[in-house]
């Protein structure tokens, strides 16, 4: 790193309380640059390197930081994931700098991906008031919410000798059949076993207590054979000898639904500096302004205060959220979700009216005045969309065209509220309409559909069509509009459901309307003064009659008496029930 | 195909490759090179089918370009994939791969602070062999040859419009892919037959392994693993786009080309459709296209997901 340069002929401090390990295995000349950086300023560093790594370029390392006195390397052992060689590195590293540096009070054991967000001279403030304090997270197996595999206190109790990374199929088959017989290892010593964090920064009296117990050889050999155990060997072993564990990590390390760390990049610089956390992980090897700002002395401290990363940690849940739950309605490109498994079918409620135009004369006008939401037409027409205003393209540029619609009737609906979040959309609906999404949303409880049943004979009765073509009209409606109210009356359906004949409808209409208008928008809940303009239905107890002698019969209206006097007289017309 | 010149030696273990056919895309190339280069490709597969333009002359002194040449049909090779495949067995064995065409400009989640690399690199780590960018349509405000494009220029400077909601997904049972169309050319050329708009769903970015193999352009792969780039259950994988600076001022020369040449996809129905629609109404903006800031946009619209990368 560039600031190293300067450094080189400033005379090196002294050794101070801490010292860091830090285990290594990619990207080694971002590891040099961070071991340098504390080496320079007095923290002796001992590194261990993957055996896996090939030796040119461990040579290449050792002669990069060969001018430094405090760096030494440890004896290489190979860290697969999830096994005993991690500990086994972490403990040589740990016995060398204990060793080598007497001054180290703390030891601090960092990745070659950490990166110092704070000035370790602020770190070593921190730690000089806390002298006596383990910093390790440590909690116990019901405690735990994040291990992978759904292994908790088995960790502790089956054996693993295959690896879960290439061999997972065995893994499974193994950990099946030790639970089915039984098996059960027993834990030594009865200790009792902690999961976490594997970035800790310990005392030397904790860890020579560890490293130097007469039980070393015990724990060594049962933690070999436990999973995970560079999560699990310090944290349960530190309880034994240790009265004084924090338990947290000062590495700010935050872990994706698969238990890989998440990454940090030069656009998190903002959210790291204001994390006030020390030593972050892991940090993207290209990351060049991170790298640059973060190990130049010109990076104070904020306030130095307590680590704060409540910020960095609802970004990082967020994201796992985004990628387990996704944003319900949503269809796209990386986001088709099986049916049944949207988490929410639509993106917002919306509301359909089935007859409601029919028995109204201004319904929609009425509608959209009262709740202020947009109220369309039959969007399902079979000619056409009938967007609000008759508009030819809509929100997303949606097109009006019946066949675009009719391609994908589903993706036009969850696209019409995905586009228009944040205004409910409501929308006229028949049995003359394309019926293919029933059951989308009689399933969906976004929707709310009221339905006044028959209600679509009106305009059959207003028409000037020929009988035998009304009737057979008719005919096909009801038996359409029959097997939708099956479906609406299923037991599974989920959305708020309505369904009034024509007959109990008309005869009270404003409490419906009413309920209806108060679900739309609850905050304004307020009586309706002003009323939608019944149709006139004179004659149309006659009408269905004609229908009923011509061997149609209607079933979806009530009762309708066939004297034409039984609607209201024409001079209350237009505001027949109005409740003050 | 021959090759007319082979710079593959420079190819690096962890390089990134971008493969490309064209014919006749001269005035696009320099725009397309810088644009890719900025990512983070290091080295450009072109194969030229039969330029008149100067494109091969210009592509060959690239310095980071080999190229292969080949009069053959652009048809009788599946539209390309024939060569890109031999391509990709010979020299991408084991690398990232990007099969674009001149038009096509990628942005996934953090393009702007974060290079191609990054996103691989996080792919990698997360056993992740392949990457949505689905066809975003860009068009201009009025006429599509209102404003000419120059050489060198951003092309969505001019086509800064696009279709935010207007796309039908289904999932194709046989490969697994979802299959998606809709936006301008759906609206404007295929109201009545959207069957025939084309297919916007693209999968090109991929580790490559030579036992892989492109079906149908880049909509789709063998094995089907590889095309499983969406989530069944409710969560969303991270994606991207690929926006389509198609419907410039070029637009119509190019129609009326392909359509004499006839090597499209199903007999250029495409094309003819373009041109008859053209004729009618050429302006594909309308009072709801939403115009083009960054991903971000793209991200809270859903047109391509962080998914889990943050």
């Amino acid at each position: 790193m560039t600031d190293g340069r300067t450094d080189l002929v400033a005379p090196q401090p002294p050794n101070g309380t801490l010292g860091f390990v830090m285990l290594s295995h990619t990207a080694l000349h971002r590891a040099a640059d961070t071991a340098r950086h504390w080496a320079e300023r007095g923290c002796p560093v001992v590194i261990h390197v993957d055996k896996r790594v090939q030796n040119w370029s461990v040579e290449k390392l050792q002669a990069d930081l060969a001018d430094l006195s405090n760096v030494r390397f440890s004896e290489r052992f190979a860290c697969e994931w999830g096994t005993w060689g991690i500990v086994a590195a972490t403990q040589a590293a740990t016995e060398v700098m204990l060793a080598e540096f007497p001054s180290v009070r703390h030891v601090y054991l960092a990745s070659g991906s950490c990166l110092p967000l704070r000035p370790v001279k602020e770190l070593i403030a921190y730690l000089d008031e806390r002298p006596r304090t383990d910093f390790i997270e440590s909690v116990t197996t019901e405690e735990v919410g994040w291990t992978i595999g759904g292994l908790n206190m088995e960790r502790f109790t089956l054996r693993f000798p295959f690896s879960w990374r290439t061999q997972r199929w065995l893994f499974d088959r193994y950990v099946a059949l030790q639970r089915r017989v039984g098996f059960q290892r027993t834990i030594p010593n009865g200790i009792v076993p902690h999961l976490g964090s594997q970035w800790w920064c310990l005392t030397r009296q904790t860890l020579s207590a560890i490293l130097q117990g007469p039980d070393r050889a015990l724990y060594d050999r049962y933690f070999r054979r436990v999973w995970i155990p560079d999560e699990s060997y310090f944290q349960t072993l530190v309880r034994q000898v240790s009265a004084n564990v924090e338990s947290r990590s000062l590495t700010l390390s935050k872990f994706d639904f698969q238990g890989k760390p998440h990454i940090f990049y030069d656009d998190h610089l903002q959210l790291l500096r204001r994390s006030d956390c020390f030593v972050a992980r892991k940090i993207w090897p290209h990351a060049n302004k991170l790298y640059a700002t973060f190990l130049s002395d010109d990076a104070e401290g904020q306030a130095g205060g307590e680590p704060n990363p409540g910020k960095i940690d609802r970004l990082f849940s967020k994201a796992v959220e985004r990628r387990v739950k996704g944003r319900p309605g949503l269809y796209m490109q990386s986001r088709f979700p099986n049916e049944h498994w949207e988490n929410g079918r639509t993106a917002a409620p919306y509301s359909v009216f089935q007859g409601f135009s029919d028995v109204f004369e201004n319904f929609e006008g009425w509608l959209g005045k009262v709740t202020g939401t947009r109220v369309h037409g039959h969007l399902f027409a079979p000619d056409r969309v009938e967007f609000a205003g008759g508009e030819a393209v809509f929100n997303g540029a949606l097109s009006d065209s019946a066949a675009l619609r009719d391609y994908n009737a589903k993706s036009f609906l969850a696209n019409l509220i995905w586009a228009t979040r944040g205004e409910r959309q409501c929308f006229q609906f028949g049995p003359g309409d394309n019926q293919e999404l029933n059951w989308f949303m009689a399933l969906d409880s976004n929707a709310q559909i009221s339905v006044i049943s028959g209600a679509w004979a009106v305009p059959l009765f207003k028409s000037n069509l020929n009988f035998t073509d009304i009737r057979r009209e008719a005919a096909r409606l009801q038996k359409i509009e029959l097997e939708h109210l099956s479906v609406l009356r299923h037991g599974a359906a989920k959305a708020r459901i309505r369904i009034w004949n024509l007959a109990e409808f008309i005869e009270n209409p404003m409490e419906p309307l009413q309920t209806i208008v108060d679900e739309i928008s609850p905050r304004s809940l307020r009586r309706l003064t002003e009323a939608p303009r019944l149709t006139d239905l004179t004659g149309f107890g006659q009408f269905l009659q004609n229908l009923r002698n011509q061997g149609m019969q209607p079933v979806l209206m009530g009762d309708f008496p066939v004297t034409n006097d039984s609607r209201p007289s024409d001079s209350r017309r237009g505001r027949p029930y109005l409740v003050k | 195909m021959t090759n007319v010149v082979n710079r593959t030696g420079a190819i690096r273990g962890d390089s990134i490759i971008l493969l490309c056919t064209l014919r006749n895309e001269r005035i696009r190339l320099p725009y397309f090179l810088r644009y890719y280069r900025d990512l983070g490709v290091n080295h450009f597969l072109f194969v030229d089918n039969g330029s008149e333009d100067g494109s091969a002359e210009y592509l060959q002194q690239q310095p980071d370009v080999s190229l292969w040449s080949t009069p053959g049909s652009y048809r009788k090779s599946r539209f390309g994939m024939d060569w890109i495949t031999a391509l990709q067995r010979k020299y991408c064995h084991g690398h990232w791969t990007l099969v674009v065409d001149p038009d096509e400009f990628l942005v996934y989640p953090f393009c702007e602070t974060r290079p191609l690399r990054a996103l691989t690199d996080w792919l990698d780590t997360s056993g992740i062999r392949s990457f949505s960018a689905m066809i975003l349509d860009m068009y201009p405000k009025g006429p599509m040859d209102a404003q000419p494009y120059r050489e060198g220029q951003d092309p969505f400077e001019i086509a800064q419009w696009f279709d935010s909601a207007n796309y039908s997904v289904k999932r194709n049972p046989g490969n697994g892919n979802l299959w998606i169309q809709g936006g301008p050319r759906a609206r404007v050329f295929f109201p009545e037959d959207p069957i025939k708009a084309p297919a916007l769903n693209k999968i090109p970015l991929v580790k490559w392994n030579r036992a892989y193999a492109y079906v149908s352009s880049t909509h789709m792969l063998m094995p089907r693993g590889l095309n499983l780039v969406y989530d069944e259950w409710g969560g969303e994988k991270a994606s991207g786009c690929l926006l389509h600076a198609k419907f410039l001022d070029t637009f119509a020369a190019k129609a009326e080309e392909e359509l004499k040449r006839g090597q499209h996809y199903a007999d250029s129905a495409e094309y003819r459709a373009y041109r008859d629609g053209l004729k009618a109404q050429p302006d594909l903006w309308c009072k709801w296209s939403e115009k083009y800031i960054n991903w971000r946009q793209l991200e809270i619209l859903g047109l391509m997901s962080k998914g889990n990368w943050a």
